[in-house]
C-alpha cells in the first residue's frame, strides 16, 4: 500500500526555487533514503512534506489523501512525524517535557502513558535523564530525544533529517543501528542523509537529489553498484 | 530602638505584600513577551480598563463585588485578545521598535478614550477593608488580600505552565517558534491563548488594585513603568526573574521609604534599577 507520494512537487523560498518537479513514493513499511550533496534540497523536501513551507505546484498525498488543504499543525495528526535538522529540541524543557510536546495532538494525549513507556523502553538513557533540561544532553542523546519526541505522536511515517549530522563517529554508528531498529518496529521511514554509505545499508530504496531534481532512483543495491554514485559520493 | 525594629519589620512585611502584587503584574507582561516576543507597553492601561469595569459594574450597576471582579477579569482577557488580533498580529514581522511604538500608541489611545468616556475624576469603589493589627504593627487588609490572591494566581499559573499540554507549549514556543507546527501546535492559537491569559492576569491585577487605589484615566502611569522595569530587571520574558525582581523592588520602595522618606523609596528603587542595568543588563535571570 502506498503511504506517501509526491508528484511533480516544486517548492522554494522567496526568489529561489529549491525543488523542481520532484516525484517520490514511499510504500507502507518501507525505509527510503534521499541522498545528495549539501544544498541539493533534501531538507526542503522534508519541510514541504510537513508543510513547514508550501509547495508552489505539484501534489503531496498521504495514504491517498491530498495534503494541499491541511494546515501545517495538522500534518502530524495525519500520521507524519518530522524529526528536523539539528534535532531542534526545546533546550530548557526537560527530556520528559520535550516528549510531552510530541504528544500534543489530542488523539496522542490519550495514549501518552503507553507511548512514554514505549519510548523509554527504546531509549533507556532518556528515562535516566527524564528530568534534565534537553539542552544538557549529549549529541547522541539529543537525537534519541528528538526521535522519541516524534514517536510520541504515534506516527505511521517518520521523516528523519540528517540524524547523524554533527555526531561523533561512534555515535553515528549507534544512530544508524537505532534507525534500523525503528524500521524493524514497522515504522515507515523517509530519511535524508549525507552519510551515504551508512544509510544505504539501512534502507531498501533511495533517491538521489541534485540541485533540486531527482537524478536517480532505485534500490540500495543498485545505488551501491552504480558507477556514478561510487565515484561521486562514495569516493571509490 | 525596639520600636524602630518593629516599624522596620512592618515596612519589610509591607514590602512583601507589595512585592506579591507587583509580581502578579509583571507575570502577565512577561508571559506575553516570552511567548509573542512583543512588549505590551499599554499593559497598565488594560489594568486601568479592568479597574473601571469593576467600578462601573459594582457602583453603577450594583453587581455584587465578586461578580463584578470576575466579569472584569473576563473583559480584560477579551481586551487582550482584541489587542493581539488587531494591533499586534499585523506587526508581528515588523521591527521591534515599531512593535513597541504601536503598543505605546494604544497606551495613549486608551488613556484618552478613558478620559473621554469616564472623565478625569478619581473614582473610588467605596469599599473599605479594615486594617489588621499584629502587636504594634498594622497592615491594610486590602493589601493582605491582594497578596494572597496574587500568590494564588501565580501558583495557578505555575501549575498550568508546568503541568498542562498547553502550558508546556507556551514555554516551548518561546524556545523555538518555527518548529511548533511539527508538534501539532498552531503558533497563532497559542498567541491568542497567551494574550487572553495575559489579559486575565491584568484583569486580576485590576481587581486587587481597585481595592486600594482610586481609578482615574492616568492611573496606569503610576504602576505601568514600575511593572515594565521589574520585568527588565528580572530578565524580559523570564517569569521567575520577574518574580524575584518584584520582591526586591518592593523592598526598596517600602524599606527605603521607611528609612528616609516615602518618595525616597522610589528614588532608591530606580537608582538600583539603573545600577543593575550597568551590572547585569540582561536582567537577573535573563539569557542574552
Amino acid at each position: 500500500m502506498q503511504m506517501l507520494s509526491l508528484t511533480k512537487v516544486c517548492a522554494g523560498y522567496s526568489g529561489f526555487q529549491a525543488l523542481f518537479e520532484v516525484s517520490v513514493e514511499v510504500e507502507a513499511g518501507e525505509a527510503v533514503a534521499v541522498i545528495g550533496p549539501n544544498g541539493a534540497g533534501k531538507t526542503t523536501l522534508l519541510r514541504v512534506i510537513s508543510k513547514l513551507i508550501g509547495a508552489t505546484s505539484g501534489e503531496i498525498r498521504m495514504e491517498g489523501a491530498s495534503l494541499a488543504r491541511v494546515p501545517a499543525h495538522e500534518v502530524v495528526s495525519r500520521g507524519i512525524a518530522h524529526v528536523p535538522e539539528n534535532r531542534r529540541l526545546f533546550p530548557r524543557l526537560t527530556v520528559e517535557e520535550n516528549l510531552r510536546m510530541g504528544a500534543f495532538p489530542r488523539a496522542a494525549r490519550k495514549r501518552y502513558g503507553e507511548r512514554l513507556e514505549f519510548v523509554y523502553g527504546l531509549f533507556p538513557r532518556l528515562e535516566e535523564r527524564r528530568g534534565q533540561p534537553a539542552g544538557t544532553l549529549s549529541g547522541g542523546e539529543q537525537q534519541m530525544c528528538a526521535i522519541g519526541r516524534a514517536l510520541m505522536s504515534g506516527p505511521k511515517l517518520l521523516l528523519l533529517d540528517e540524524p547523524s549530522a554533527g555526531l561523533a563517529p561512534v555515535v553515528v554508528q549507534a544512530i544508524f543501528d537505532l534507525v534500523r531498529r525503528i524500521c524493524a518496529q514497522g515504522y515507515t521511514v523517509l530519511i535524508v542523509e549525507q552519510n551515504i554509505r551508512q544509510v544505504l545499508k539501512v534502507v531498501g530504496r533511495a533517491y538521489l537529489l541534485e540541485a533540486g531534481r531527482i537524478r536517480l532512483a532505485g534500490n540500495s543495491r543498485e545505488f551501491l553498484d552504480s558507477q556514478e554514485i561510487r565515484k561521486t559520493y562514495l569516493g571509490l | 530602638m525596639e520600636v524602630f525594629d518593629i516599624f522596620l519589620l512592618e515596612a519589610i512585611l509591607n514590602g512583601l505584600l507589595l512585592g506579591g502584587l507587583l509580581a502578579l503584574l509583571s507575570l502577565g507582561l512577561n508571559l506575553i513577551f516570552g511567548v509573542i516576543d512583543v512588549v505590551w507597553i499599554c499593559y497598565a492601561e488594560l489594568i486601568m480598563c479592568g479597574m473601571y469595569a469593576v467600578y462601573y459594574l459594582h457602583v453603577q450597576y450594583h453587581w455584587p463585588l465578586l461578580a463584578a471582579m470576575a466579569a472584569a477579569v473576563v473583559i480584560v482577557a477579551v481586551l487582550g485578545v482584541i489587542l493581539h488580533q488587531f494591533v499586534i498580529r499585523p506587526v508581528l514581522g515588523a521591527e521591534p521598535i515599531n512593535q513597541l511604538l504601536v503598543t505605546g500608541g494604544v497606551l495613549f489611545f486608551l488613556q484618552a478614550a478613558a478620559t473621554l468616556a469616564f472623565g478625569i475624576e478619581f473614582r473610588n469603589l467605596g469599599v473599605t477593608l479594615p486594617s489588621i493589627r499584629l502587636g504594634e504593627m498594622s497592615f491594610s487588609a486590602a493589601r493582605l488580600v491582594a497578596f494572597c490572591v496574587a500568590l494564588a494566581g501565580m501558583v495557578g499559573m505555575y501549575l498550568f505552565l508546568s503541568r498542562s499540554y498547553l502550558g508546556t507549549a507556551i514555554r516551548a514556543i518561546s524556545q523555538d517558534r518555527a518548529i511548533m507546527p511539527l508538534m501539532g501546535v498552531s503558533p497563532a492559537r497559542i498567541f491568542v491563548l497567551a494574550s487572553a491569559l495575559g489579559g486575565a492576569l491584568a484583569g486580576l491585577g485590576a481587581c486587587l488594585l481597585v481595592l486600594q487605589y482610586d481609578v482615574h484615566p492616568a492611573i496606569g502611569l503610576s504602576f505601568g513603568p514600575i511593572t515594565f522595569l521589574i520585568c527588565v530587571m528580572g530578565g524580559l520574558g523570564s517569569m521567575a526573574g520577574g518574580f524575584i525582581a518584584a520582591f526586591v523592588f518592593a523592598q526598596f520602595i517600602s524599606v527605603g521609604g521607611f528609612l528616609f522618606h516615602l518618595e525616597w523609596g522610589y528614588v532608591l528603587a530606580f537608582a538600583f534599577f539603573i545600577a543593575m542595568m550597568f551590572w547585569r543588563p540582561q536582567g537577573i535571570l535573563g539569557r542574552r
